[in-house]
């Protein structure tokens, strides 16, 4: 397959898109709004502003419209069908609390309880049928849902991990008359023990599906319209790519596309500049969003909360985020200590600097009152310049008066504090974790990471930090270069001792067919196949298991597993998770899974590097002073697009592009990579 | 002493409580029994070297726990006193609930950690063990009369020395449960757990210097001090009082009293618990420490800014009568000890309902609901389950109360019931949220559940339970009316039996088509029912949270045919009037 590929992010503001045409190893970079609402209108703006889609190949997509469906609980009407007794499964939840101290706050289910309906079945948990589901009970509660006005329904019985056979059924009897594909079923989407994350993930699904399936009918038929002929594919939580079809299917597996596409792109980036180890920092307006690849890996969670009680359980790149954004407001509390975040004056009303009517200092008006923002001409141009005395007061009254500090000293203290809480959600991740920082770069993206890098470098230890030439487009790039990826899950509840392993190689070879059978769908090049095995294990006993890489691989079809090989696996996963085995007590297979990759082919990165005209001179606009550990300096500002390679920069220096600010603090030097990224380090 | 800016204070603040963060997550990660690697009814911190105070602790511990733990620490230090200090490479080892312990089944590790020679602070685990022998599987003895039928008592005794688990007290441990495997499982995982907080807080002090993380600590304590007394200076100076009841100690039927007295007065809090009742002849009593270590976890909840260290507790002072219920010594039972800390805090949430409106909660379920079935496996081979149920939180200023919530004191969650079932022979019929169980108010109580279990073919076994507010249900606030009582039933079908004391059964033998059913609390209402929104009633109708005749009753709202009968309620309202 030949032709252009490109990535498009859609993000709440700004529609991201990257086009690669790998036969002539060029590419285009395009940013035009978003329109929320008519995001098709969007979407095409955005791939013509990139070429238009007459020579496209395939479009990959990452994807906010299941987060924010999510987060603002804009899903459709759904229903739910449970096991007679059990309907409050997805209510009552694993009857945790939003947080540690402080009891207040409900929670309200994606399904009302009045749609959730309970049909005569048991399965029980050694797989024995105890009661066979009633199907005229199944067709009479899912007519009543139909009447009730639910566009989807989710089924999700007791123990249907270890035998569907029920479930399978009932969802069989409303596909008879549903008159939508929104039928979900538990068995089908989380085959794996622990009702409330099945149901939950079930029920998500459901609510997703009509969103996503109606959101992507529309791109769909925009497509359609221009008689693009190309592949159109999304982009999954875990980073991997699934057809549109597979989308429809699974929703909930989009819950986290654009985050995840920044984290493969970041991995890309930093394995051509040579950082096997990194730590990407995405600084938006209420949040920082942290996550760690080690050796060129991306590391992943088994499950999510998106919400208080809305738990998604799938492969998903761990990402984790604390309330510390440019928007976070600053405020001194009682006990007298400085506090960044978590309240946030968002985009709207946004920093005191705005000057839209929020007084109340932010991250954001430090920076420009230390100089680090360019308060003439502020990034991403919705704004024509910023109130730098506005700030300046807000922070001397909330923050300086309190502390005794005058604005200055004010404004810096806010940026340490945030960079401490940020310095925390890297360590939480790495060195909390036994990774040492000082093997890791920090990669920044988005408009104001590249703000804090610096001093991030030097709080944590960190070798270096890595820019990316366009920060902005990180998540885009990230859709034209992701796997193709496909997860199937299975409890089985194995005895290690004596465990049929003839029995375990076929099951695991079934496992690997089906999830290359959805790769090999997908229709994109692929440069090669990879089948991965785990399997979830503990000892006899422990509830929580460790997850062992299984040193397998598919053989004509067939898997030759062996005990002695599993044994191995564990125990050396066990030991480096905890220092001590414990010889005597038998261990169990809890849960198998496969992975199946189809690799893309690799880009050459060091297209996106600068013209062999650029030059430092050139680049050099000028200069402005910039506070830096108590006092004012005067620091040089250039355009950064504009720098050449090999060009060092040493600091005190403020680097400007169009989507971001990148601060170089005085004792540390950058320089421009032979891909175009910036390369901080200690001078 | 050093002097440190208040940037550099809070990013060591961070780091510390990173620690102890990490020293929960190894032990639920690496824990056998669901209590502690499901429900995460463990802790950790630092503790300090001299008094045992609490300087640091994480925070997905156990609240109760975060209170109980600094007397555990102040324990080992007194022992170690009397056997000539303590010494690097040593790690001790209790359960005892009257010398700075909770219940028995509660383990404490305390590890002193030595900087170049001299003690620098000292380090805990704690974990909820399984079994511990007494005469119930699991520990909650409802008809226990003397701590030695709950199980084995283990006063502070070196468990390592120079590094090296002593065998024998280990065969001691496993020789007096019924679950050794298990528990020998548990304490390598706080073995574990106290290694790694040893290796990152010797990081630590490597990258800071010692003097300047021992000024960090020093003042993080005096700024808890500081803002807990700024909150308590925010509060109307008087007296408030307050009074609930537990429903009977499981040996003699009588109520208990539980009286608190709390004056505000010039930045000081007392809180005063003369008149309640004597040590009873149950389970029921608890030790002073505890009773602190609960109205330490009933403030945080109403002021969940306040750091978790023991700062928390200088401006607060303490009258707590010997000999008391809340004050008790051995060998009075202790084993339900849940039961009377969650009726404390609710004493102290009912005096800030008066003292503090804005703030204040109605009351939760208040009942742990501690429910064991247990029987044969084969031949020789036991099965216990054992497992804390949930119910409503109380309705609040900002919301209704939640659903199906944990008590204050936890953070538990619960085993899935797959996971239950998977491990026993048992099979749930229902696991439900409990229609007409939320105290009504403007803003609701949380509904309570109904759990209904029973056995798979052919299995027999022996049930236990030892819960509360069967007859005294939580009470509501602000004019909110009070939540339904918890329920205990078991038979078959509808041919049910209740146990004599309500809430606490002894070996209810069960077989065949036999079932034990739990009907839980929801919370409290706050707030006049009376001016609910008819439509969040008429909602709550329609999801069956609230049936149409307590819709009726208890909040003044018509429903007919589905529908809010705007008339008929606003004739009902002024009825009322």
């Amino acid at each position: 397959m030949s032709g252009a590929i490109v990535g498009v992010d859609v993000g709440g503001t700004f529609t991201d898109l990257f086009a690669l045409d790998p036969d002539t190893g060029t590419f285009r970079v395009g940013k035009v709004p978003s329109q929320r609402g008519d995001e098709a209108q969007g979407f095409l703006a955005g791939l013509d502003s990139v070429g238009g889609t007459a020579a496209l190949a395939a479009i990959v997509h990452g994807t906010t419209v299941g987060t924010n469906a999510l987060l603002e609980r804009k899903g459709a009407r759904i229903g739910l069908i449970a096991t007679r007794g059990f309907r409050d499964v997805l209510e009552m939840r694993r009857r945790d609390r939003r947080r540690t101290w402080g009891l207040w706050g409900d929670f309200v289910p994606v399904v009302e309880r009045n749609l959730r309906l309970e049909v005569a079945e048991r399965t029980f948990a050694d797989g024995t049928i105890g009661e066979v589901v009633d199907l005229a009970a199944v067709e009479e509660a899912g007519r009543a849902l139909l009447a009730a006005g639910a566009e989807a329904v989710a089924v999700a019985f007791i123990n249907a991990y270890a035998n569907p056979a029920n479930e399978r059924a009932a969802v069989a009897a409303l596909r008879a008359f549903w008159p939508t594909p929104h039928v979900c079923c538990s068995s089908e989407i989380l085959p794996e023990i622990r009702e409330f994350e099945r149901t939950s993930t079930t029920a998500l699904n459901a609510y997703l599906q009509p969103v996503v399936g109606a959101y992507l009918g529309r791109l769909e038929g925009a497509l359609a319209e221009r008689s693009y002929q190309g592949a159109f594919h999304i982009v999954q939580s875990n980073g991997g790519v699934m057809s549109t079809a597979t989308a429809r299917r699974l929703p909930v597996r989009t819950a986290l596309s654009g985050p995840a596409a920044g984290v493969i792109a970041a991995a890309a980036i930093a394995e051509a500049a040579g950082f096997a180890d990194v730590i990407t920092g995405d600084l938006g307006g209420t949040s920082f969003d942290v996550s760690l690849i080690a050796g060129g890996r991306p590391s992943f969670a088994a499950q999510a909360a998106v919400d208080f009680g809305l738990v998604i359980r799938t492969p998903m790149v761990e990402i984790t985020t604390i309330g510390a954004g440019g928007g976070s407001i600053c405020r001194v509390d009682a006990g007298g200590l400085l506090q960044v975040g978590p309240e946030s004056a968002g985009s709207r009303p946004g920093p005191v600097c705005y000057g839209t009517g929020n007084d109340r200092p932010t991250l954001t008006d430090a920076n420009l009152v230390l100089g680090r923002i360019n308060g003439e001409r502020p990034i991403g141009g919705a704004l024509a310049r910023l109130d730098t005395d506005a700030a300046a007061r807000a922070i001397a009254i909330h923050v300086g008066d309190k502390l005794g500090l005058d604005a200055m000293a004010a404004a810096e203290a806010i940026v340490r504090v945030a960079n401490a809480r940020m310095a925390g959600a890297i360590r939480l991740l790495s060195i909390e974790r036994g990774h040492d920082p000082a093997r890791f770069a920090l990669m920044p993206f988005g408009g104001g990471g590249a703000l804090h890098a610096g001093a991030l470098i030097k709080d944590l230890g960190l070798a270096a930090a890595l820019v990316p030439r366009f920060p902005g487009v990180t998540s885009a790039l990230g859709c034209v270069i992701a796997d193709i990826r496909h997860d199937q899950v299975q409890t089985v509840n194995l005895a290690l001792d004596g465990v049929d392993a003839a029995a375990l190689g076929a099951r695991l070879g079934a496992m690997a067919a089906e999830a290359r059978g959805v790769v090999d769908a997908a229709g994109l090049a692929l440069a090669g196949l990879d089948i991965l095995f785990e399997a979830d294990m503990h000892y006899v006993g422990q509830t929580h298991a460790v997850s062992v890489p299984l040193p397998f691989a598919v053989n004509g079809g067939m898997v030759m597993a062996s005990e002695a090989a599993i044994r191995a696996a564990f125990e050396a996963a066990y030991t480096a998770a905890f220092s001590r085995l414990l010889p005597g007590i038998p261990v169990r297979v809890a849960t198998l899974r496969t992975v199946a990759i189809g690799r893309r082919p690799v880009i050459d990165l060091a297209m996106l590097a600068p013209g062999a005209d650029a030059s430092v001179a050139a680049a050099r606009t000028g200069s402005r002073r910039v506070w830096f550990d108590g006092a004012w300096h005067q620091a040089t500002v250039y355009a950064r697009l504009a720098l050449p390679v090999g060009a060092s920069i040493p600091g005190p220096a403020i680097l400007e592009q169009p989507d971001a600010t990148i601060v170089v603090d005085p004792d540390l030097e950058a320089t421009v990579d032979r891909f175009g990224n910036l390369v901080m380090r200690r001078a | 002493m050093t002097m440190l800016d208040p940037v550099t204070l809070a990013v060591l603040k961070g780091r510390l409580e990173q620690i102890a963060d990490e020293m929960d997550a190894t032990l639920a990660r690496s824990a056998f029994n669901p209590i502690i690697a499901e429900a995460r009814d463990l802790s950790h911190g630092l503790y300090d070297a001299e008094t045992g105070e609490t300087l640091v602790q994480g925070t997905a511990g156990l609240p109760i726990f975060v209170g109980a733990t600094a007397f555990a620490v102040k324990a080992v230090i007194d022992a170690s006193a009397r056997e000539g200090g303590a010494r690097p490479g040593e790690t001790w080892i209790f359960n005892d609930p009257y010398d700075g312990g909770t219940h028995l089944n509660d383990f404490r590790l305390v590890r002193p950690f030595f900087r170049a020679g001299r003690l620098f602070c000292w380090l805990a685990s704690v974990g909820h063990w399984l079994d511990i022998g007494g005469n119930v599987p699991g520990g909650y003895n409802p008809r226990a009369t003397d701590s030695h039928q709950e199980g084995v008592r283990i006063p502070p005794v070196r468990l390592m020395r120079d590094g090296v688990v002593d065998s024998g007290i280990v065969a001691i441990l496993g020789a007096n449960s019924r679950v050794a495997q298990s528990n020998w499982g548990d304490l390598n995982g706080q073995i574990n757990a106290l290694d790694l907080g040893e290796k990152r807080l010797a990081a630590l002090l490597d990258e800071y210097g010692d003097a300047m993380i021992a000024a960090a600590l020093a003042a993080l304590t005096e700024r808890a001090a500081a803002l807990m007394r700024s909150e308590i200076a925010a509060l109307p100076d008087g007296v408030y009082e307050a009074e609930d009841f537990l429903d009977n100690d499981g040996i003699v039927d009588a109520p208990l009293p539980v009286r608190l007295r709390m004056t505000i007065a010039g930045g000081v809090m007392t809180l005063d618990f003369t008149g309640s009742a004597e040590g009873c002849a149950g389970p029921l009593n608890i030790s002073r420490a505890t009773t602190i270590a609960c109205c330490y976890v009933a403030l945080k909840h109403l002021f969940p800014e306040v750091p978790s260290n023991g700062g928390c507790l200088h401006p607060i002072a303490f009258v707590v009568p010997d000999g008391s219920i809340l004050g008790a010594g051995p060998p009075k039972p202790v084993g339900g000890y849940t039961e009377t800390i969650l009726r404390v805090i609710d004493t102290v949430f009912r005096c800030f309902a008066q003292a503090a409106p804005d703030r204040a909660t109605a009351a939760p379920f208040g009942t742990i609901n501690a429910l064991s079935i247990s029987g044969w496996r084969g031949r020789g081979h036991r099965w216990v389950m054992f497992c804390f149920f949930g119910g409503g939180l109380g309705g609040n200023p900002e919301s209704d109360g939640l659903n199906h919530g944990n008590n204050p004191i936890s953070t538990a969650t619960i085993p899935p019931l797959e996971i239950i079932e998977a491990a026993y022979p048992v099979a749930f019929r229902q696991w439900a949220l409990r229609p007409d169980s939320a105290g009504p108010g403007l803003h609701r109580g949380g509904c309570g559940a109904i759990y209904e279990v029973g056995l798979r073919d052919g299995v027999t076994a022996e049930a236990f339970l030892l819960g509360e507010r069967g007859r005294f249900p939580p009470f509501g606030a602000s004019g909110g009316g009070d939540a339904a009582p918890n329920r205990f039933t078991y038979g078959t079908g509808d041919d049910r039996e209740a146990p004599t004391m309500t809430s606490k059964a002894f070996g209810i033998a069960l077989a065949g088509s036999q079932t034990v059913r739990l009907e839980t609390p929801g919370g409290g209402g706050w707030g006049d029912p009376f001016s609910r929104d008819p439509a969040a009633v008429a909602r709550d109708v329609a999801c069956g949270y609230v049936s149409a005749e307590a819709a009726r009753r208890d909040y003044g709202v018509v429903i007919t045919a589905d529908r809010v009968d705007d008339a008929a309620t606003t004739q009902a309202r002024g009825e009322r009037a």
